[in-house]
């Protein structure tokens, strides 16, 4: 697919991947084979049929694409540039060992930027009114697709965000080169049309507990998110210049940050920016402080082979000139008389035995101390679920990491007329996965409300 | 969309709004917070609330006008619209039977002390209310204040009412005063929390601050808001904002708090003529 070349993108906050043409979208889609049993669909949290959409595209019968995208995927333009294709549907393609994988995430974006091109999207079918009420807390993907799916229904489905605007992660978290916020706010104006009621600025556990809107609605999805981020407990820690990655993220692309002061919101002109952690949230906050000038570094405790972040996202961040610091861990951070970080102190690491996730463990080296001078430094190694809903809500269940805890195939929780999924039952994990537990969840409340 | 009802500056640079929120106001508790937004794609302003009417549906907040989003803010007029009120957030203040309770506020701090002494004084408490200010004509709402307070006292910087001084008066006025003091609560600029708790200390009276962090989305989220407590990290916006002012690190929050200063500035200069431009 063609790119952003790197020494352009680097400086500029515009998207990375251009996009296939529509000649090159049906080229890619007539070497799929169409396979009687379509392992690709097994891949695929949302369960797309995969090969009728392809099958379309290399008809070009664009309109009809679209459409099956849309019977599973109401985010189908995020999702064609972030789901991570390389580990869910695109792995088990039987093309993979025979001139290569189909790009399937490619040729979805394709679909979802065409049809976006079009003027009015196509509206689907509506059941008639049930008159169910359901509230879905969190405006993330998980609940966006439990709204999708049950306003489809017939249902009335109203989505609170505590944010002053939908879209959780999309919004705040993902930046603006990867995922452009317009093509966000397309798929959020497509849920409105369909008549999901849109409520932002309400903070539920706050404005309203879980046990008063039990009383108004007849069934709520919590996805709420991990919203709680994690600090590594070392010396220095609250220095100023020292950001966890949801604060940088947020300046950045919530509040637009990086076009102070045309936007109020600030972000600090940095010179030099670490980044601890090595997920794709890392690969974002380095990315983003190089855009803003910054020499940006990566320090990663473990080697290249472990990083977690997709290899698309680790090579758009080499090419871009971010420096990777690997087998290293921070151990301390210095600050000057103003309380501003200026440098950190690392130790070299070895790899040693594997651990309980398979991969090796890094080992400090003795006495390999080293100070890197850094005017920075971004705190990108995970968050816990925020504890807002769980502390207000009694009688929904909380595992040992402030979890709740739901059923993985229904969603349901412990507290009747209650189901969960996304980041804040599983801990910071995909979009995708977000919107995998968001549809089983929507199939499960809708099998409820069917009932009453 | 949310009402401003009223606006209107209390003191010089001190602001009043009262805007219509009725789910906000609906749970709202002595201590706790909203955020603001004065326009699209503006910062999120975090303020202490300072009143509330859950019948009427309305927030009460008073704040000080210091940089580009809060000069916005006094800029609306009753009428208006402004695209955000995020609330209740943080805990509120503990209220309980403790005595006598001193409450100190300056600043907005006096308005947000207000709701704070009037539950207490509703619990049985005594309540001897100190607020400070540069000169007396900073004081406002003392006629409230004076409906929930056994006794009011002033101190003022040039000593235009009251003691002469800053909160290093206090051990004095509690004398004057002639009885123990068991709980003192202080809202108001970071200074004054850290001067006030210094005191108290020293007189060994439990003192509850309410921290003024930046912050940004105020559920947790973001961590800008970190303190050292105790030793411990938390985060105001869902730990507090009270905290023990005698645990609170006070250097490394004065600290925080100056992040942005020299980015204030810019956009306080770079907006401010434009906008008088574009108004009719």
């Amino acid at each position: 697919m063609p790119k952003q070349a790197p020494e352009v993108r680097r400086r500029n906050f515009d998207e990375v991947a251009l996009g296939y043409l529509a000649e090159t979208a049906v080229q890619e889609a007539k070497r799929c084979l169409g396979c009687k049993k379509p392992k690709c669909v097994l891949g695929c949290p949302v369960e797309i049929d995969i090969p009728g959409f392809i099958q379309s595209i290399a008809q070009r019968d664009f309109v009809a694409g679209v459409r099956i995208l849309k019977e599973k995927n109401c985010l189908p333009a995020v999702c064609g540039r972030v789901c991570p294709q390389e580990e869910q549907c695109e792995e088990i393609c039987v093309l993979v060992k025979k001139g290569g994988q189909i790009a399937i995430g490619r040729l979805e974006r394709f679909l979802a930027d065409w049809e976006a091109g079009q003027g009015e999207p196509e509206m689907p079918q509506i059941s008639a009114p049930t008159g169910r009420k359901v509230a879905v807390i969190g405006g993330g993907p998980a609940g966006l697709t439990v709204a999708g799916d049950l306003i489809k229904l017939g249902h009335h489905v109203t989505i609170f965000e505590a944010l002053h605007k939908m879209g959780g992660v999309l919004v705040y978290g993902i930046p603006e080169f990867r995922l452009p916020k317009a093509i966000v706010q397309r798929e959020i104006d497509y849920l409105k049309k369909m008549g999901v009621e849109l409520v932002t600025d309400f903070v539920v556990g706050k404005t309203r507990t879980v046990d008063s809107l039990l009383e108004e609605y007849h069934a709520i999805f919590v996805g709420s998110g991990a919203g709680l981020p994690w600090f590594m407990n070392i010396p220095g820690e609250n220095l100023n210049g020292v950001y966890s990655a949801n604060e940088y993220l947020t300046r950045m692309n919530l509040m637009k940050g990086f076009q102070f002061p045309q936007f109020p919101t600030p972000i600090k002109d940095h010179s030099r920016v670490a980044v601890i952690g090595g997920g794709n949230v890392a690969m974002d906050c380095a990315r983003t402080a190089l855009r803003l000038g910054a020499e940006a570094r990566i320090i990663y405790r473990r080697s290249r082979q472990e990083l977690p972040a997709r290899l698309e996202e680790i090579e758009n961040a080499e090419e871009e000139g971010v420096i990777f610091d690997f087998l290293t861990l921070p151990i301390r951070y210095m600050g000057d008389e103003n309380g501003w970080v200026r440098k950190i102190e690392c130790l070299r690491m070895k790899l040693g035995e594997p651990d309980a996730s398979g991969r090796r463990r890094p080992v400090p080296i003795e006495g390999s101390e080293f100070i890197l001078p850094m005017d920075a430094v971004i705190c990108a190694i995970g968050n816990s679920p925020n504890p807002l809903i769980a502390a207000t809500t009694p009688g929904l269940e909380v595992g040992k990491r402030g979890n709740i805890v739901a059923d993985e195939e229904t969603g349901r929780t412990s507290k009747e007329r209650v189901w969960a999924g996304g980041d804040v039952v599983t801990g910071a994990a995909t979009v995708i996965q977000a919107m995998g537990a968001g549809r089983k969840a929507a199939r499960s409340i809708h099998e409820y409300l069917s009932g009453l | 969309m949310f009402k401003i009802i009223e606006s209107q500056m209390v003191v010089p640079n001190m602001h009043l709004l009262v805007v219509e929120a009725p789910a906000v106001a609906r749970q709202m508790n002595p201590g706790q917070f909203v955020i603001l937004r004065s326009e699209e794609d503006g910062e999120r302003i975090p303020l202490s609330v300072s009143d509330w009417d859950a019948k009427a549906g309305t927030v009460t907040v008073v704040f000080l006008n210091v940089g580009h989003s809060t000069s916005t803010l006094a800029s609306l007029e009753s009428g208006m619209n402004i695209p955000s009120v995020v609330g209740p957030l943080g805990n509120p203040t503990e209220i309980d039977k403790f005595g006598t309770v001193l409450c100190l506020g300056g600043c907005y701090g006096i308005g947000s002390l207000y709701p704070i002494a009037r539950a207490l004084k509703e619990k049985g408490n005594k309540i001897v209310t100190v607020i400070e200010a540069r000169s007396s004509f900073l004081f406002y709402w003392e006629d409230r204040l004076r409906e929930v307070s056994d006794q009011l006292f002033h101190i003022t910087r040039d000593g235009t009412k009251g003691s002469r001084g800053h909160v290093s008066r206090l051990p004095e006025i509690i004398k004057a005063w002639g009885q123990s003091v068991d709980r003192m609560i202080i809202n108001g600029c970071t200074f004054l929390l850290k001067r006030g708790s210094d005191v108290s200390r020293s007189m060994g009276i439990k003192t509850v601050v309410s921290l003024n962090p930046i912050m940004i989305d105020g559920t947790g989220m973001c961590g800008v808001c970190r303190v050292t407590v105790a030793e411990a990290t938390k985060f105001a916006c869902v730990d507090g904002p009270d905290f023990d002012g005698h645990e609170v690190d006070w250097a490394e929050l004065l600290q925080r708090r100056k992040q942005y200063v020299a980015e204030e500035s810019v956009s306080f200069r770079t907006s401010r003529c434009e906008e008088h431009a574009r108004r009719p």
